[in-house]
């Protein structure tokens, strides 16, 4: 290869296109049609200017938060596509059959499974989810910083356009979803695969971390008067804590991402295998990470579990200052936990005993918000609503799957569990049970304020059981097949006994695809008959939060007047209180502009972290400069916000009083 | 306890539920970047970390005491510690909005910094010519990128200082600029605890052993 | 940054306190002497050598970076307990607890794994 190119393209060359990879080929095949027709049919109905103007380049933290719903959608049928086909390769590799994914493709599909569904499914899902409702619950026009929401969305998207890149470009890390070195050093994994993982990883966290001190500053400053801390939403304490835990783990994922990209770009040692390096410093501080980031995930769908009993119940939330406590407390034992990932990685009794401790302590709080749901429900006069069925489910499955998390928190069971199919089983008990489970509930129980029409409820039943009965299917083997010491990762299975289980997991996965794609047509189906499920109200469930007292969808400045909040239920409490649809006084709306500073600032480390990938220097040094000047070019922009005319205003509130009355 | 925090209007059965009139939402602008530098401080914390499980391990090469220069390391601290009060003197000049007092002491400020920056760059390709590289032994991978990421901090903050120069040249004191000049203050300042740190655990600590 | 009341602000400027803290010459002064004496007498001692045991120059080096820590905070960060509602000095606060979890259970984990898996590392210790 002449040096020109190498110049230009660093290590890309035409082989790393993998067109001799049939399963891929399809794969892309499938995707650019799929990616063409959706283009096609944007321009034929004009849409580009719209989705622009209103969509992309939009700093509302409503319309924000529905994108990124969507990228947690879009990734969550990525992931899954991931998950049927090992299952798929499990259930038939045995013996004489090697199969049908050679080895290297299959280790790309577990690591890429797990990083997706983490970083790009269940990290989406759970910002989205704040974004939408926070502001709304807390009665703020927006969030804190308008603009660096936005450039968080897209940093998270560049991330995830990284990871789908690299299934046709390259290849992605065949090292499992964290990528422990001394594998993913350059002298184990010299391809590229692991820097697609690094790259996606930094870019997509710096959106995390910004989204982090975004919401924090939020909830703390942007209160209405009156909204103390213990009158806060439960859903708004816990995307409190989340954020925190945001603020404070995500520095150190930078931090080790970065020592990772130093062993393999410079030549350092901090966890090769020679020259004093040393491999273990990174599971360490992987997990310090780690571990937070697993109540990262939970923590607010805790808070969406606690405002969906109260309203079905019809009642106060049990226990709320518990609940409050509950969650402070998860979030300090979090930081204490991390060992219990790598017990057998040697640390001996003295420092196993300790992390076996703290880890058996964290389970009281979680257990005691379970309580608290139940004794909410005690004597409620329950609607049993789809959200609500999400929510049973969960707390049925996700006590299971903390009860195996005990199991594994004991240094000595965890030595005959650990890296077993009991531990995967263990946490897509916790993650499905929890955050997937939590996500669809929400997603339920808060369209109709996106939308302004109900989801249709027999295709949500339908979804929820499919999903409910599919995971105990596909994951109540994978619990035996631990305890018989069958390990995780594997392609290929000799013991033929093994074989009906992984049948059944199979079985149970194609069960959850089936809750999927009922999800998908409860969307359609919604949307065909949203005239006949509209809610013109604003408050179809009879809720007790703020953001039930706006239109549905809320418009643009969220409330024409800020509320004042006297209760922890503030809207339940407006209701009852004889509150009155304000008709007069309006006044322009401050509100802050649009922008397209966002999409290029990311669009620019997409392309700068793919430059760095492929080695191609040049064009990374270029990327980069362009980076940090887009950076300051922004900053020189002062004007970057507007008033909503009191007319506008006055008109859009005019249009909800004829609908109330 | 919702019920024994109602206000006395709730005797009337009257609240008033709606802000008429203009809420003020207060910035949150200083506190925003004052948990950016605490995530940015957690950053550090893994570096320390790293560096101290490293820090003994010299693979047969150089430690801390055979390379490091302490004087030169004395004089680097100096240029920091008077690129603090400099910082300081143009906050005053702020607070009592003379411009030009401020950008001139915002302009020394950077020049302090761009020595310290200097000095730490020639320290390093000292180091760099004596094969005491980053890529000799874990502990001078794990020194690097300790001391690096402090420079790069201060690269980032004087890039960031020369930026603020023009847009006080172009804007002068106006709150927008004023907030942005207390936030770089927090960033440099910030950046000299690091730096304390810096030099008691890597430089001090490392040529006692 | 966001500069949502920008505009807003621009118009009450003069009526609002001053955002962020008040700083004044005597407190730049005080806390630029205080560390400067910080940093020079661990230098000192170290390059003076001026303890025989190193223990105890770590301890007392240790010590006084802490203090002008605590210095810098006070003097140039202006860190209180009133600003910004009291959130500044919490965030702090936790992070200096988290800081220390990271810090000394990095060194207590990373130090047992040594002993146990890599002994022959160790020797190279002190």
């Amino acid at each position: 290869m002449s040096d020109f190119s190498t110049l230009i393209f660093g290590r890309l060359t035409l082989d790393a296109i993998p067109y001799h990879e049939p399963i891929l080929l399809i794969t892309f095949a499938v995707m650019a049609s799929a990616v063409i027709a959706l283009l096609v049919v944007l321009t034929r109905y004009k849409v580009w200017g719209y989705l622009w103007s209103e969509w992309f380049t939009s700093i509302d933290h409503k319309r924000i938060g529905v994108m990124y719903m969507i990228l947690g959608l879009v990734m969550l049928l990525r992931g899954f596509a991931d998950a049927i086909m090992m299952r798929i390769q499990q259930a038939i590799a045995f013996g004489d059959s090697a199969g049908y994914l050679p080895p290297e493709h299959y280790d790309q599909i577990f690591t890429a499974h797990g990083v997706i569904m983490i970083f790009f499914v269940a990290m989406p899902f759970v910002v989205g989810l704040m974004n939408y409702i926070v502001p709304l619950q807390i009665g703020a026009r927006d969030v804190a910083f308008p603009f660096l929401n936005n450039l968080s969305f897209w940093m998270t998207s560049a991330g995830a356009a990284l990871i789908m890149v690299s299934l046709f470009i390259g290849e992605f890390a065949k090292s499992g979803w964290l990528a422990y070195p001394p594998l993913t050093g350059i002298l184990q994994s010299p391809g590229v695969g692991v820097d697609y993982y690094i790259w996606s990883l930094q870019i997509a966290g710096v959106g995390t971390l910004l989204s982090g001190i975004n919401f924090v500053v939020t909830i703390v400053k942007m209160r209405a008067p009156g909204m103390n801390m213990m009158k806060m939403p439960i859903f708004t304490w816990t995307a409190l804590c989340t954020n925190i835990l945001i603020v404070a783990a995500f520095p150190v994922l930078t931090a080790v991402m970065t020592l990772l990209s130093l062993d393999r770009y410079l030549g350092m040692n901090f966890f090769t295998n020679d020259l004093g390096g040393n491999a273990m410093m990174y599971v360490n501080l992987i997990w310090i990470w780690g571990h937070p980031e697993v109540y990262i995930l939970i923590l607010p769908i805790f808070g969406v579990f606690s405002e969906i009993v109260s309203t079905y119940s019809g009642k106060r939330l049990f226990g709320y200052s518990s609940m409050v406590y509950a969650t402070l407390v998860i979030t300090i034992l979090s930081y204490l936990v991390w060992l219990h990932h790598f017990f057998t990685m040697g640390s001996g009794a003295t420092v196993n005993s300790f992390f076996g401790i703290t880890t058996m302590i964290i389970s009281i709080p979680t257990g005691a918000k379970i309580f608290n749901w139940l004794f909410t429900m005690y004597r409620g006069r329950i609607q049993f609503e789809v959200p609500m069925l999400w929510t049973i489910g969960f707390m049925i499955t996700f006590v299971i799957g903390g009860m195996t998390g005990v199991l594994l928190a004991v240094p000595p069971a965890d030595f005959v569990l650990h890296n077993s199919l009991f531990l995967i089983a263990h946490f897509h008990n916790v993650i499905i049970g929890g955050v997937v489970f939590g996500t669809f509930a929400a997603i339920t129980f808060w369209y109709p304020k996106v939308t302004g029409y109900k989801l249709e409820p027999f295709w949500g039943k339908v979804s929820f059981w499919c999903w409910f009965i599919g995971f105990y299917l596909a994951f109540m083997p994978l619990y035996m097949l631990g305890f018989m010491g069958v390990t995780r990762r594997m392609s290929h299975f000799d013991d033929p006994s093994l074989q009906i289980w992984f049948q059944v997991a199979l079985g149970g996965a194609v069960l959850i695809g089936a809750g999927i794609i009922s999800f998908l047509i409860q969307l359609y189906v919604s949307y065909k008959r949203r005239d006949s499920l509209r809610d013109e109200t604003g408050d179809p469930w009879n809720g007790r939060t703020l953001e039930w007292s706006t239109s549905s969808p809320p418009p643009k400045y969220n409330f024409a007047f800020t509320p004042r909040v006297y209760d922890q239920d503030a809207w339940w409490h407006m209701k009852s209180n004889g509150f009155k649809h304000a008709t007069a006084g309006f006044m322009a709306i401050h509100m802050p502009k649009n922008t397209a500073a966002g999409m290029v600032i990311s669009g620019l480390s997409a392309a700068f972290g793919f430059a760095m990938i492929w080695h191609m220097w040049l064009i990374g040094g270029l990327t980069f400069v362009a980076l940090i000047a887009a950076i300051i070019i922004h900053t020189f922009n002062y004007k970057r916000d507007y008033y909503i005319p009191a007319e506008e205003v006055e008109q859009v509130e005019s249009k909800r009083t004829e609908v109330l009355a | 306890m919702s019920h024994s925090t109602v206000s006395p209007a709730a005797q009337a059965g009257q609240f008033d539920f709606l802000v008429k009139g203009e809420h003020h939402v207060a910035n949150g602008t200083l506190l925003g970047f004052w948990l950016y530098l605490m995530s940015d401080c957690l950053i550090f914390a893994a570096l320390f970390a790293t560096y101290g499980v490293l820090s003994q391990n010299y693979a047969g090469g150089p430690s801390g005491a055979d390379l490091f220069d302490l004087p030169l390391v004395a004089l680097n601290t100096s240029f920091l510690l008077f690129s603090s009060i400099t910082y300081g003197f143009a906050m005053l000049q702020m607070q009592q909005r003379k411009l030009k007092g401020t950008m001139i002491w915002l302009a020394i400020t950077g020049v302090f910094g761009a020595g310290f920056l200097g000095l730490e760059l020639y320290e390093f390709y000292h180091l760099l010519h004596q094969g005491a590289g980053p890529q000799r032994s874990a502990f001078l991978s794990a020194f690097f990128t300790l001391v690096g990421t402090h420079g790069l901090h201060v690269c980032i903050g004087i890039i960031w200082l020369v930026t603020l120069l023009f847009q006080l040249r172009k804007h002068g004191l106006t709150t927008a600029n004023r907030r942005r000049l207390f936030c770089l203050s927090m960033f440099w300042h910030f950046l000299d605890v690091v730096w304390i740190g810096v030099f008691t655990i890597v430089y001090l600590m490392g040529s006692l052993s | 940054m966001s500069e949502l009341s920008h505009n807003h602000d621009e118009h009450h400027a003069d009526h609002h306190q001053e955002e962020g803290p008040h700083s004044s010459f005597s407190g730049y002064m005080l806390g630029f002497m205080a560390s400067v004496f910080l940093t020079a007498i661990p230098f000192w001692l170290v390059m003076g050598d001026v303890f025989s045991s190193r223990n105890t120059t770590v301890l007392i080096i240790l010590a006084f970076a802490l203090v002008q820590i605590l210095v810098h905070m006070v003097y140039f960060l202006h860190m209180n307990f009133q600003s910004e509602g009291g959130w500044t000095m919490l965030s702090l606060i936790f992070t200096v607890v988290l800081l220390f979890i990271t810090l000394s259970g990095s060194l207590w984990v990373m130090y047992h794994m040594n002993v146990n898996m890599m002994p022959s590392m160790m020797s190279g210790g002190s």
